[in-house]
């Protein structure tokens, strides 16, 4: 965008245009939607992780108070197709996905029956008079062991528990580890995790049928994909399918997805001619909404005596659950893709193994796969540091690429847009003075407390991405809508859920045309009014959301131009807009008002022929590339001798995603995906025992960190422009996430340096480090 | 999740509670709801009649009495944690109070209701047994009194009588001892994977007498008496502490052990806390 007057609203930190109604109450979640003749659903689930259902009686449930329907899986499974897995992997196992059950259950929280009451309690109640026969079957938890020759199967019908092998191999691996000095070779495990969203997942869906309209209100960050397998899943023309995403309560990618319950709502109201809503409530959320994470890495590192990366040799295994959800198979991918970290590296050999497991399917969560990758990679580089005696800022300096390098192309594949690995790295040390918290720690040291200092110098994808990259497009689409008030609309496809995209997309408006936010209003998450769209995921609704809107912007202002250009008897070329007024060079005497351009376009008695009336303009955005935001992470750790607990004492970050267009915003996301990464690094681990059954099914049980277990985050940034789109920003969504594990894990093993720990999994719960201090695993 | 479905009644006198818990089968007391709610939501607990206590007025205070504090038993953990009085010579008990769960949680979870419900990672349980409390009962048969040492019965379970309703808590003074309590919390839910509470009288630098006690070790709150007598006698300094605790687990069966605390880690932790506990009542 050529924005023709200096920025006045974007880069400065106005408060969020959503804030008001979220913080009184006042917003309206998929829960709160009430229509009048409304029934409730409710699902009875499988309390095994593995089992044939030998029989099913659904009587009981039938004759309960309220109960309006009972639905057994042999009931549906004609009528809503199989759950889809957009993927392009090759010789990808693709086992069927039914909605509801009915052979066979596969995790504990599969859907076995569904039951419809006129209310939600009668629903519940009768769910559980839902009387199911199990054969059990073999449970299959162990992500390694379930690859071995003759391991018991999760879909017998495939043969295997590998879904897919991927082999990336660059450069020549072997030659390179025969020559390394150094060789390290450990067990890297992503454990599991829970995403928990404040919101649970819930839909509503109301069929009309007078239009033929079937309108499915869901919790989700894709509602264009939820219309789109909708009409897939329910044989419903997708012209005939309005799905809104309201008010919604956080995702974190685990409602980037496309569940059983929206086929099985949409499907009821229309079967049942009655508005239908679904609510799981945490329990099920728990169960029955994808998990993130679940890798387990035998990673090999090969490196020189200076610490020069040589080398990277992996096997990786990623637990994919018991299905493939949307994206399941697609996540490890990007682990893979982004292993080599921000260093040059030649040489790297991956086997990806994706392997079923009688589990709760994983799919995106924040990140997604790339605090994975960087996990490993950093920890390389202070494993490198040890085995070679240097310091791990040294090490990781030595393996940058210049600054003068980018685009840079990697071993794996990707072009890093734009990057300055070494001035955030500069900017953090300085603000933490890096040598005098070194000498501190001696101190400590030396006083005998366990003090650690941690690096993470991170890379991240985002800005997702190139459709030539995507499964099912990458692109985004934005109308922008210039009311005869002088009122602006813009409508975007992005669906944001707390990313504030409603006060930054009215910041590049207001600067764009020289309104005021307050004069711009952001529609999304409807696809009645938001016609196309891919939605909020992959940190990419301002780098790619906010590039189409860009698009917008700029359309309607050469179009205002134009119709300045007429009224003024000016050519279109010499007309300046700036600041709401259109003149021609030189001559701002004779400006105009752009509400008077409005005028003229909407009034158009005055308009040329070869003009049309209306001011408005619709973009699709095609990215050329992905974005790669990168920056420095710090983590201050104390661990309590005695307990093994660690207290994080500092956090300090540099993050580099681009262009800023609200630091206080780019700063809330920040806080939030470190947040999420320190509940990584130290608490959150969803434990399944060897029957399959998830031990952390609440949060009496799954450590979500609270506010007190969180630090002070020391924050700055540098700003490296990226080419691939006309407003420079790469996305932030997730960068604090992906990088902040790696920062607290090194930090702690650091701090256990006196018991020559050389490496910890995650979480380092105290009970861990306490073990690690005794010399145990 | 619901509960399922019951009958509420809301008493307005301790007899009256009293009564109704007597005539109807399966009924139950409600206080502030913070351990039957959510049992009653997993439908782990389904109860047909809930009485209501929560508006009875004269169940909330802190009082002296005869030089005993005496709590009643719908007095919130907040009041317990702010309340100056209770500071002042049962420090165990304030602290225990402050360390329980969150502000909501404090704000409506009562002593009697957590001292009835017996969960063996309870905070007040571990205080109660160091204080040497007397759990103060009304019965259809009248009042009665149990001490804390036959109070806690095992998992989820005392020696009340179904219609018996806790009126109050009596902790004898202080008599110039100091008490304390340390806590290791279970990182999701809050209880105390480990929970100490340590009452000493110091005498010069060496200890007069000591009363210790542990929550979330076993099914109940459990007393260290070969703590208690390693101590007596014994100088307060880190050395003369540091060989009582290493007494912390001797005797104990059945310690817990879950995905947070194995046994040996517990154990450790145990003696850790106990440490951590008399050092800061006998400075
Ligand atoms: C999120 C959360 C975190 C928590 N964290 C902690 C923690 O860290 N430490 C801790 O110790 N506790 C914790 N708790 C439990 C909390 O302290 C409860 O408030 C307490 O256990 C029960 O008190 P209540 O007043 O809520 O009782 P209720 O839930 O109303 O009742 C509990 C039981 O006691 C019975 N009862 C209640 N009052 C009486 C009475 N006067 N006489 C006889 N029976 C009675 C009831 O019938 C019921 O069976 C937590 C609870 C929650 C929800």
């Amino acid at each position: 965008m050529s924005a023709p007057t200096a920025p006045k609203f974007i880069g400065a930190p106005i408060r969020r245009k959503e804030d008001p109604r979220l913080i009184t109450g006042r917003a309206t979640y998929t829960d709160d939607i009430m229509l009048p003749r409304m029934v409730h659903v409710a699902l009875a689930r499988s309390p095994e992780a593995h089992a044939r259902i030998a029989s099913i009686d659904t009587s009981a449930a039938a004759a309960m108070p309220g109960v309006v329907e009972v639905y057994s899986g042999a009931d549906l499974k004609d009528v809503i197709a199989p759950l889809p897995c957009v993927h392009s992997i090759e010789d990808l196992k693709e086992p069927s996905h039914p909605a509801v059950a009915f052979e066979e259950v596969r995790y504990a929280g599969d859907a076995v029956a569904v039951v419809v009451a006129e209310s939600a309690v009668q629903a519940q109640d009768a769910a559980r008079e839902v009387v199911v026969e199990y054969e059990p079957l073999p449970v299959v938890v162990d992500v390694v062991a379930a690859t071995a020759e003759g391991s018991d199967l999760v879909h017998a019908d495939i043969g295997t528990n590998i879904a897919f092998t991927a082999v990336t191999d660059v450069g020549d691996v072997d030659s390179a580890f025969a020559g390394a000095r150094v060789v390290i070779e450990e067990r890297f495990v992503n454990q599991r995790q829970i995403p928990i969203a404040i919101e649970p997942r819930a839909v509503v869906a109301d069929f009309d049928a007078g239009y033929d309209k079937l309108t499915v209100w869901s919790s989700t960050q894709v509602p264009h994909f939820v219309r789109l397998l909708l009409a897939a899943v329910c044989g419903h023309p997708e012209t005939k399918i309005r799905v809104v995403a309201p008010e919604v309560g956080g995702g974190f990618g685990s409602k980037l997805n496309f569940y059983a319950e929206e086929a099985i709502v949409a499907y009821l109201a229309k079967a049942l001619r009655r508005p239908v809503k679904w609510n799981g409530g945490r329990t099920e959320d728990i169960l029955a909404t994808t998990h993130g994470r679940d890798q387990v890495c035998d990673l090999s590192i090969a490196a020189d005596d200076n610490g020069k990366l040589l080398a990277v040799r992996a096997t990786l295994y990623q637990d994919l659950g018991a299905y493939h959800q949307l994206l399941t198979p697609v996540i490890p991918g990007l682990t893979v893709g982004m292993l080599p970290g921000c260093y040059t590296l030649e040489h790297l050999q991956v086997t990806l193994h994706g392997v079923f497991t009688n589990k709760t399917p994983t799919d995106a969560y924040r990140g997604a796969g790339r605090p994975e990758a960087t996990f490993m990679i950093e920890r390389a580089m202070d494993l490198i540091a040890r085995a070679t005696g240097k310091d791990p800022v040294e090490v990781r300096r030595l393996n940058f690429p210049a600054a003068d390098a980018f685009p840079f192309t990697t071993a794996t594949g990707m072009e890093y847009d734009s990057g300055n690995y070494q001035a955030s790295l500069d900017k953090l040390l300085e603000m933490v003075d890096y040598d005098r918290l070194r000498a501190e720690q001696e101190t400590r040291r030396a006083a005998g407390e366990l003090f650690g200092v941690g690096l993470s110098t991170y890379v991240e994808i985002c800005g997702i991405g190139p459709s030539a990259a995507m499964t099912a497009g990458g692109w985004e689409a934005c109308e922008l809508e210039v009311r005869r008030t002088g009122g602006i609309v813009v409508k975007t496809g992005i669906s944001p859920h707390g990313q504030g995209q409603e006060t930054t997309f009215a910041q590049i408006v207001a600067d764009g045309l020289g309104v005021t936010p307050d004069d711009v209003e952001v529609l999304h998450g409807d696809t009645d009014t938001c016609e196309q769209g891919i939605g909020t995921f992959g940190s990419r609704g301002q780098a790619v959301g906010g590039a189409a809107l860009s698009r917008c912007v700029e359309t309607i202002q050469n179009k205002a131009r134009r119709i300045a250009a007429h009224l003024l008897e000016a050519s279109e070329d010499d007309i300046v807009f700036e600041a709401g007024k259109l003149f021609p060079r030189g001559v701002p005497a004779k400006a105009m008002d752009f509400q008077q351009i409005i005028d003229a376009a909407y009034v158009a008695s005055q308009l040329p022929p070869e003009i049309e009336p209306g001011l408005s303009a619709t973009h699709f955005f095609e990215p050329s590339n992905f974005t790669f935001p990168f920056g420095a992470h710090l983590a201050v750790v104390a661990v309590d001798k005695d307990t093994g607990v660690v207290t994080i004492e500092r956090y300090v970050a540099v993050d580099d995603c681009g262009r800023v267009i609200n630091p206080m915003i780019v700063e809330g996301q920040l806080h939030g995906g470190i947040a999420q990464g320190i509940a990584q690094a130290l608490y959150e681990e969803a434990v399944y025992d060897d029957n399959g059954q998830l031990l952390t099914g609440s949060l009496m049980d799954y450590a979500v960190p609270k506010a007190t277990a969180i630090p002070e985050f020391e924050l700055a940034r540098t700003e490296t422009l990226t080419p691939v789109n006309p407003l420079g920003a790469k996305g932030v969504g997730e960068a604090g996430t992906i990088a902040s594990s790696a920062a607290v894990i090194n930090a702690v093993v650091d701090a256990l340096s006196p018991f020559d720990v050389a490496h910890l999994n995650m979480p380092a719960s105290p009970q861990k480090v306490w073990r690690a201090m005794q010399g145990g695993g | 999740m619901f509960p399922g479905e019951f009958e509420y009644h809301r008493a307005t006198s301790t007899d009256e509670a009293v009564r109704l818990l007597a005539d109807n089968d399966g009924a139950k007391l409600l206080a502030g709801g913070h351990s039957l709610l959510p049992m009653m939501k997993l439908r782990l607990a389904v109860p047909t009649v809930l009485v209501d206590i929560g508006s009875i007025e004269e169940l909330a205070f802190v009082r002296q009495d005869n030089g005993d504090l005496v709590i009643g038993s719908m007095t919130t953990h907040a009041d317990i944690a702010a309340s100056e009085t209770v500071a002042a010579g049962h420090g165990a008990l304030a602290e225990a109070a402050a360390s329980i769960g969150d502000v909501q949680v404090r704000n409506l979870g009562t002593i009697g209701g957590s001292l009835a419900h017996a969960d063996p990672a309870a905070d007040y349980a571990a205080a109660a047994l160091a204080l040497d409390a007397q759990i103060e009962v009304l019965g259809p048969d009248g009042e009665r009194s149990i001490a804390a040492a036959d109070f806690f019965a095992g998992l989820l379970t005392t020696s009340l009588a179904p219609a018996e309703l806790i009126t109050g808590v009596r902790f004898p003074g202080a008599g110039g001892a100091t008490s304390v309590y340390e806590k290791f919390a279970q990182p999701a839910s809050g209880f105390a994977i480990v929970g100490v509470a340590a009452e000493i009288k110091a005498d010069g630098g060496s200890c007069a007498a000591a009363r210790i006690a542990a929550t979330g070790i076993s099914d109940r709150p459990v007393r260290l008496s070969q703590v208690e007598a390693a101590l007596v006698g014994a100088a307060l300094d880190d050395d003369g502490i540091a060989a009582a605790a290493e007494h912390a687990d001797a005797g104990l069966t059945d310690v817990r052990s879950d995905m947070y605390a194995a046994q040996d880690y517990r154990r450790h932790l145990l003696g850790v806390l106990v440490r951590r506990a008399v050092t800061r009542a006998g400075s």
